[in-house]
């Protein structure tokens, strides 16, 4: 049977696709999908993406209604029920309308610093991994001094000095969570420098930049992206803190940190869906990220394959 | 072959050592010297072997020829042209001449690009051709090497060794080489596959013909393919004769005990085995005067005083040591 299958393989096919090569991508693809927590978080963040895209359609509430000047004092923390799925706040806020529009900042926080920190890192990284000599001992330098800055504390002094708005936030997070890019995208780079094919290019006459970016990239992105998509899970965490503490963005947007923060009063009196339904709000994009994280390395791994 | 006879690279006194840095100020603490005053020439059309154990330094005078790595010193001429001196837009228009095939046939495809894009690279860069014309010379290099059509777009992990070396050498005919620098081509290769390859490039040779520098550490694949052949030992050349004179009359110890070691496939055969004593002394430190002299039987006081020049002997015979 195993022969049989092997030549019905090994014959001529008229399709096309039999010349196609199977790129390493396509290989990674296919191993993802075999991944059973890796699809699920991956299935996790699309669902909420999707959420957030389509937060009105989904939504029967305006997010900033107050509820208690129409409906009256029984719009005030009211549990959940079939009219508002995850209940009330003290406002006559729908709570549910909230947390699917928070989706909407907390995801455009996360990409938005998340892509800051990889373009920072990486252009960064590669030129102190590709060069070497001073401009590494000066960007490890900076890597490390960063890498030491009290983080938190950084953010929290600069939106508190400027008026707090979305691109000061990201800005903000993007600017210090940079190092670890960087770490990794140098020492990838040092290693596949090495490799023959990028002497290979040298002696073809390639110049610096097609052997950066023709050579070099493409093969290191492959760990940028799962750093990309774990560090976009502490990215949200850290905003998500930020806003818990007032100095993310402010009210009455509707951020999950600061939805817990408001909420967190009521929490001892019974009233628990103020807080709680933002908190798992959180907890399962983080983990969609962290999953999805994982299986990408596993699946990108080339020491994994066969 | 009357009007071939002019050398096409003439290497002089090349040398190439690697700093050694230590302590927290990056000072240089010594050097390992790789390549350590290496004197040959090769003529047009011809395939001269490069042989020497592990580490003698042939893989580095490989890459310095090419200035993949800057020699430390020395001249290096190719067709009358000094390439050490020359510009880095002017070495770049001299690499269409000089091409390079690797030892590790995994390592030197960039996995991420197809076959197709690996090998029309060279002409990219060099504008040499584009579209439809590139995807032809590519197909009809592919066919040269041995490979098929439908291969174009397949990656890099999708070949064996042996198909893998074949498309580095395709990738190395894409600019219409004079001269190839093989670094250890078939080290990395199954016994059955190598004479293939083996094969494949002599015919090239005939066809382009293209002259060869042929690093090995194998003396049966170096006396298969070369013409003349020359031994290296610790950044030196020692020897350098045609390659019947050299296995028949090895002069220099050194390569009588290298000689010695082939395997005779015949079991009837005796043959006197020259057991070498000792190590390979470091690079970063090598012995004065003959570099030898530490391992050689016949050395003399002498030996370790003077570095014994290359000299001819005769019949274009080059051995350096003081017993002749």
């Amino acid at each position: 049977m195993q022969t049989k299958k092997s030549i019905n393989n090994t014959a001529p096919v008229k399709s096309k696709r039999m010349s196609e090569g199977r790129s390493l991508w396509m290989d990674a693809w296919l191993r993802l999908r075999k991944n059973k927590s890796a699809t699920f978080g991956l299935t996790l963040v699309i669902i909420i993406c999707l959420a957030a895209i389509f937060a009105p359609y989904i939504t029967r509430y305006d997010p900033y209604k107050q509820l208690i000047w129409t409906e009256g004092i029984k719009a005030k923390l009211a549990p959940p029920s079939a009219e508002h799925w995850f209940g009330t706040d003290v406002y006559g806020r729908d709570i549910y309308t909230r947390v699917v529009y928070g989706a909407r900042i907390s995801l455009q926080i996360g990409f938005a610093a998340t892509g800051m920190s990889v373009i920072i890192g990486v252009v960064l990284g590669s030129l102190a991994g590709y060069y070497g000599g001073f401009i590494d001992d000066f960007i490890s330098w900076l890597t490390n001094v960063v890498f030491a800055f009290p983080f938190l504390l950084f953010v929290l002094a600069l939106v508190a000095y400027l008026p707090p708005s979305l691109p000061l936030m990201y800005s903000a997070i993007g600017v210090v969570s940079w190092a670890s890019f960087a770490r990794v995208a140098r020492g990838q780079v040092m290693q596949v420098k090495r490799n023959e094919y990028v002497e290979a290019a040298t002696a073809v006459g390639g110049g610096d930049s097609r052997i950066l970016f023709r050579h070099i990239l493409p093969n290191i992105l492959a760990p940028i992206i799962v750093q990309a998509t774990l560090e976009m899970g502490s990215i949200i965490l850290l905003e998500s803190s930020l806003s818990f503490l007032g100095f993310g963005v402010q009210p009455p947007k509707p951020a999950w940190g600061f939805m817990i923060s408001e909420g967190k009063q009521f929490f001892l009196s019974g009233q628990w869906w103020w807080s709680v339904f933002p908190g798992i709000a959180i907890m399962v994009l983080v983990l969609g990220f962290n999953l999805f994280g994982d299986g990408l390395r596993d699946a990108l791994d080339p020491r994994l394959k066969q | 072959m009357a009007n071939t006879q002019r050398n096409l690279l003439e290497v002089k006194g090349v040398k190439k050592y690697f700093p050694i840095t230590g302590g927290i100020l990056k000072k240089t603490v010594g050097y390992v010297k790789a390549v350590d005053g290496v004197d040959m020439f090769i003529k047009r059309g011809e395939t001269l072997g490069l042989v020497g154990e592990s580490g003698c330094g042939k893989s580095t005078l490989g890459r310095v020829i090419l200035r993949l790595l800057e020699a430390t010193q020395g001249e290096i001429n190719y067709d009358g042209i000094n390439i050490l001196k020359l510009k880095k837009e002017q070495m770049r228009e001299m690499r269409k001449k000089m091409q390079i095939i690797f030892q590790d046939p995994y390592a030197s495809l960039n996995p991420r690009m197809t076959v197709g894009d690996i090998i029309g690279e060279p002409m990219d860069i060099f504008g040499l051709a584009s579209g439809r014309a590139k995807e032809e010379k590519v197909l009809e290099l592919l066919h040269v090497v041995g490979l098929g059509t439908q291969h174009i777009r397949r990656y890099p992990h999708e070949f064996s060794g042996g198909q893998r070396q074949r498309i580095g050498i395709a990738r190395a005919l894409a600019v219409n080489p004079e001269l190839i620098i093989c670094d250890e081509p078939v080290s990395a290769l199954d016994v059955s596959v190598r004479s293939q390859v083996l094969n494949l490039m002599q015919e090239l040779q005939e066809k382009f013909n293209l002259t060869y520098l042929f690093i090995s550490h194998d003396l049966s694949v170096v006396k298969h393919i070369s013409d003349r052949v020359s031994v290296m030992y610790l950044g030196k050349v020692v020897e350098i004769a045609g390659k019947n004179e050299l296995y028949d009359k090895p002069l220099h110890p050194y390569t009588r005990a290298l000689l010695s070691a082939i395997p005779i496939p015949n079991p009837e055969v005796k043959r006197q085995r020259i057991i070498l004593e000792g190590d390979v002394p470091s690079p970063v430190n090598p012995p004065s005067g003959c570099h030898f002299h530490t391992r050689c039987k016949y050395a003399k006081p002498k030996c370790s005083e003077i570095e014994p020049e290359l000299k001819d002997v005769g019949g274009e015979h080059f051995v350096a040591c003081h017993l002749y």
